[in-house]
């Protein structure tokens, strides 16, 4: 929408101060107001229920679900967590319960104590990939291998990994909408991206190993 | 200190984010400039980051902000009281 960072930054700043006097007028009765104010969210709301849903149609009505019920319990809403973090954390819960309800339970209730053997998670050797992102991007063929990519991830893995990398919340937003230890996230997002550079490599523009000049990694 | 590939692997995540101690992240840099292996194992990350942060990616279904809109507008149409919640 605007090129100028500093005016984008002064924009962000702006719509968290807008925010929280948004919701006061809706909560006095403007609810119409409610449209803007989670226009901005309508992406991440859904690709977290689609990351734990992994189809369209359920992530639509789960995401549609996840707006109504942050609609009819905004007056809940405590300023001490971001606004995008408490709707993220709705949309986890309605992906939650309809995952119940179809009684595919694919995350587990219970965090491991213990994660720290990467010896598996080990990522694949190409010797150069310096293509520049934005020429890459305009190959559909690496944009679907990375989407079949993130689908193809363990369901724990792929829910640290769509919140971080394709939503673009922090480490710290990550673990409060999860309710997880920020030290389990990074291991989890460590994991992901690791496997997803391991299965993307076939498809990144290689050139010929040059082992002999380095040796094998140990 | 000297690290070997292993490690430098172990905090390829967290030297993208920025996360890593100035002293362990000068070890890695040292790394990078003599091992290739390491650098494009780096660089491919940082790009399926970077590609996957982009909004063509991850895209949503044709249509869902209209109705997702309309069954706001429903919402609140029907339910005259909840803004005094």
């Amino acid at each position: 929408m605007c090129g100028d960072s500093a005016a984008h930054f002064f924009m962000m700043t702006t719509a968290t101060h807008n925010e929280a006097q948004t919701i006061a007028r809706i909560l006095a009765g403007e609810k119409e107001l409610f449209h803007d104010l989670i226009r901005p969210y309508e992406r991440m709301v859904y690709l977290t229920v689609f990351a734990m849903l992994k189809n369209e149609t359920e992530a639509e009505d789960a995401a549609q679900d996840a707006f109504v019920n942050a609609y009819r319990y905004l007056a809940s809403f405590r300023a001490e967590s971001k606004f995008s973090t408490w709707l993220t954390m709705i949309a986890i819960n309605q992906a939650r319960q309809k995952l119940r309800r179809d009684k595919k339970v694919g995350f587990e209730s219970i965090e491991e104590t213990i994660e720290d053997n990467d010896g598996e998670f080990t990522p694949a050797f190409l010797t150069d990939w310096r293509e520049v992102p934005l020429e890459a991007l305009e190959r559909k063929e690496l944009r679907e291998a990375l989407q079949k990519a993130v689908t193809e991830l363990p369901d724990k893995y792929r829910q640290v990994f769509s919140l971080r990398d394709i939503q673009g919340l922090s480490i710290q937003e990550t673990s409060e909408a999860l309710n997880m230890n920020p030290g389990l996230v990074k291991i989890r997002l460590r994991r992901a991206r690791i496997m997803l550079q391991k299965s993307l490599v076939p498809f990144l523009k290689n050139t010929p190993p040059a082992y002999r000049r380095f040796g094998r990694a140990q | 200190m000297k690290l070997d590939c292993k490690h430098v692997w172990g905090y390829i995540s967290d030297y993208i984010d920025n996360s890593v101690d100035p002293a362990v992240r000068e070890d890695i840099e040292r790394h990078l400039e003599h091992c290739e292996i390491c650098s494009a194992i780096l660089d491919s990350t940082r790009n399926i980051l970077i590609l996957t942060a982009d909004e063509r990616t991850f895209e949503v279904p044709v249509g869902f902000s209209e109705k997702l809109h309309r069954r706001l507008e429903e919402e609140i149409k029907k339910d005259p009281e909840s803004g005094e919640k």
